[in-house]
């Protein structure tokens, strides 16, 4: 005779089950978000924490101390001002070339969006090839292409310096601002434009007013996007860089490319652990900032030319 | 000369043509100051277009739009007294409805009479005062009934308000004329229905002249004053909606606007057709002979016992309308849809008849496939478009036969012909074109673009690839946009030269 449980007995086994294999889900699930997290943020709690040490190499705690910041914002210190004088550089360099990146770049998604579908394709495609380009063919070609200019236009009179580094840094961040702003202009109603002109804008209104606001949130992105690319980058800034920039120096040192030049000698300067444990506070600050501006509750609205009830 | 000035929009030949295809052809249209306009057609019609051009977004490729009698086809959208009420309201979402409503007016300038320093009065182009627009757009929220709404983000709301922020914010800046395409197309049956009274009622309130572009028969029926309707890029008929819903001019106005009966007849004495097995009576004079098309609208049939109206024929479906019960009686071969509020059995006897001023007489649209393009080629097929088809062509010589060369040979004098790359006329009767879904066995194949039921049989029209249509006449069912192959037999293909026939002599 073949044993037959009822219904209720069933319903309840099956659950008991269900129970342990979603607790023990749940665990699993929370120990690798928490392995993540632990890969992703070590590192940066060990530079944090060896920022408040003086001791030269790393693996040795030579006692808490806030000498080194003291140093860092010393302006007698040498390595601070060479630190300070990069920094400068590659903010300049990140603000400017991003700057230039959202404007060619959006410019350049509007255009091709409201292009004939024939030449959207094409010139689609021609975009994404700099996105999976390899870095050192953008540079060296850059590189080239520049020399040839040097030695054909202005007759071999020395051309690098900081605009051939902005010129490297905007190639770099170009398609990456169009790939963020696409998206944007695709969920956008076509209409809108129209929908401004036929309300009483021109042309250059029109876009300003509808589509602008519209595709923001991409260029804004876009901008972010360009401005980590060109603070990280090594390749392309060690290719076309020239005289310095704040300092008058023979080249123009970034971030990058003057931990290259210290590594290759010694060890990093000790303020270096200074800097980039307040990059990584700011950037915490920022972030923090943005979630509690998007969170906040609006206010009643003022209208102009009402008055109070 | 008070007519004249009553005209606030006038199209005037307006043509338009994109990369060689003419979407709007030959358009002439004048709308009275305050009224409700509706152009009317399918989709692809040309009527949007038509709508563009008048809100500024297309410039007309030849032709003339008049606003108040000036020529506006190239003034930019703009500097247009016109606004639009677009499709999927195309509403600013960054914009909260208040913003949205008052996006208009804070784009506006006014001339403004100021004195200046040295006391000289000068005119300068000035914005409108916070306040002036705050009254105007609360104005205007409240004629929608949206004035609880204003600080409502414009995507939180549903399709009919959305809907209504689109009309507040045209009708705010107060324009001439008020443009609306297919605005309703997004909302549900019952919103429409809804909207529809709303947009009467707003149009009587505002005075505006109203030009709506809808592919809804019935929205076109119940809102305008006047209604246009298109087909391929042309104005097929122009009127009140009685006009055309009482008299169409072609049976595409008659199948396109509420249902009909239509019928091919044949004139047979003064005011007298005959169709489906019948001679009626009717208002219309047209020359005896004449091929006709008749159109009977189904309520204007009368169901009588048999014997007592002017044809017989069996019930052979019933459907319960509600209101009316719908019925088809087939009358020998041909259908015959009507509707009474009277129940009757399936399979029972009536009898039929139609007030005389009921039945619709029209010209026939096409009577016979005319190709006058058409070539002989070498093998003495003839070409149409770029198919050839196989075709008797000792018919242009009676008496003829083709020789062992391919010449025609005359009989009587025994001269040869070449009719190589002659150009011909080629006919093709409606009913001598055959319509397969087997696409190897025609001489030529395209795309059903269109289709009526007249009384026992479909008309098709078949477009090839190269633009050549076909009209057929077929009892079977095909969809529209089915491909198709077309074949006509050899001895059907009427042939007739262009030029004398000396020209072809051989020597």
């Amino acid at each position: 005779m073949v044993k037959t449980m009822n219904p209720g007995e069933k319903l309840a086994r099956f659950n008991k089950k269900q129970k342990t294999k979603s607790v023990l889900q749940k665990v699993l699930a929370q120990c690798f978000i928490w392995i993540v997290l632990l890969v992703m943020y070590v590192p940066i709690l060990v530079l944090i924490a060896y920022s408040f040490t003086t001791a030269t190499n790393i693996g040795t705690w030579t006692g808490f101390s806030f000498d080194l910041y003291v140093r860092f914002f010393t302006i007698a210190d040498k390595d601070a001002v060479e630190i300070w004088t990069a920094l400068g550089n590659t903010l300049i360099i990140a603000l400017t070339s991003s700057l230039i990146s959202i404007i060619l770049g959006t410019c350049g998604a509007i255009g091709t969006f409201y292009s004939k579908k024939r030449w959207k394709g094409i010139i689609e495609n021609v975009t994404q090839i700099p996105v999976v380009n390899a870095e050192i063919v953008i540079a060296m070609s850059l590189t080239i292409m520049f020399v040839f200019v040097q030695t054909y236009i202005f007759g071999g009179a020395n051309i690098f310096g900081f605009w051939t580094l902005i010129a490297g840094h905007v190639v770099l961040s170009l398609p990456f601002v169009y790939l963020s702003v696409k998206p944007k202009l695709q969920q956008m109603d076509p209409a809108l434009y129209e929908a401004a002109l036929d309300l009483g804008c021109n042309q250059r209104q029109a876009l300003m007013r509808s589509v602008v606001p519209e595709i923001m949130p991409g260029i804004a992105s876009g901008f972010l996007l360009s401005v980590t690319l060109s603070l990280d980058d090594f390749i392309v800034t060690a290719f076309t860089r020239g005289a310095g920039l704040l300092s008058g120096d023979k080249t123009i040192e970034t971030l990058s490319t003057l931990v290259q030049a210290k590594i290759k000698k010694g060890p990093i300067p000790t303020e270096m652990r200074v800097l980039t444990a307040l990059i990584f506070v700011v950037v915490l600050l920022i972030v923090v900032a943005i979630t509690i501006y998007n969170n906040r509750k609006k206010g009643p609205k003022i209208r102009r030319g009402r008055g109070t009830k | 000369m008070d007519e004249k000035e009553n005209i606030i929009i006038s199209l005037q030949h307006v043509k338009k043509a994109f990369e060689g295809t003419t979407v709007v052809e030959d358009f002439n249209l004048d709308v009275k100051k305050g009224q409700f306009v509706t152009i009317l057609g399918p989709s692809g019609c040309g009527k949007t277009t038509t709508l563009r051009m008048i809100a500024g977004f297309e410039t007309p490729t030849s032709g003339q739009i008049l606003l108040n009698g000036e020529d506006i086809s190239m003034l930019p959208p703009h500097k247009r007294p016109v606004n639009t009420v677009f499709q999927h309201y195309a509403l600013f979402p960054h914009l909260d409805v208040y913003d949205n409503v008052a996006f208009g007016l804070k784009m506006k300038k006014v001339p403004v009479t100021v004195t200046n320093r040295k006391g000289e009065k000068v005119t300068k182009m000035k914005h409108l005062s916070a306040k002036l627009i705050d009254e105007k757009v609360s104005h205007a929220l409240a004629i929608v009934d949206l004035d609880e709404m204003e600080d409502r983000d414009v995507k939180t709301l549903s399709g009919g308000q959305q809907q209504r922020v689109a009309i507040a914010r045209a009708i705010v800046n107060e324009p001439q004329v008020l443009l609306l395409d297919e605005p309703l197309s997004a909302l549900d049956h019952k919103m429409r229905k809804d909207m529809q009274l709303e947009l009467k009622d707003m149009h009587k309130k505002l005075g505006i002249t109203f030009f709506y572009v809808t592919h809804d028969q019935e929205e076109a029926l119940t809102m305008s004053d006047v209604i246009v309707i298109m087909k391929d890029g042309i104005v097929q008929q122009a009127g009140t909606p009685e006009e055309i819903y009482n008299e169409p001019v072609n049976a595409f106005v008659a199948d396109f606007i509420g249902e009909s009966n239509i019928y091919n007849g044949t004139m047979v004495g003064k005011k007298k057709a005959r169709f489906i097995g019948g001679v009626w009576e009717c208002v219309d004079d047209f020359p005896l002979n004449e091929k006709v098309d008749i159109v009977v609208r189904p309520e204007d049939v009368m169901m009588k016992k048999p014997g007592k109206g002017t044809v017989d024929g069996k019930i052979v479906s019933k459907i319960f309308k509600g209101v009316h019960y719908e019925f088809i009686v087939k009358v020998g071969k041909n259908e015959v849809l009507c509707r009474d509020t009277k129940d009757h059995e399936v399979g029972s006897e009536v009898s039929i008849s139609v007030d005389p001023e009921n039945i619709q007489i029209m010209h026939k649209e096409l009577t016979v496939n005319q190709y006058t393009d058409a070539y002989i080629n070498n093998n003495n097929q003839v070409v149409i478009g770029e198919d050839a088809f196989d075709c008797d062509i000792t018919q242009l010589i009676p008496g003829s036969f083709v020789d062992a060369d391919g010449y025609l040979v005359d009989r009587r004098d025994g001269k040869r012909y070449d009719f190589k790359d002659a150009d011909v006329i080629a006919e093709i009767g409606l009913d001598q074109i055959d319509i397969s879904d087997d696409l190897s066995s025609g001489q030529s194949q395209g795309t059903i673009i269109e289709m009526v039921w007249i009384g026992d049989h479909y008309q098709y029209i078949i477009r090839t690839d190269d633009e050549e249509d076909f009209v057929a006449n077929s009892p079977y069912t095909w969809n529209e946009n089915d491909t198709v192959s077309v074949s006509v037999k050899p001895e059907d293909i009427k042939l007739r030269l262009k030029k004398g026939l000396d020209e072809y002599v051989v020597e």
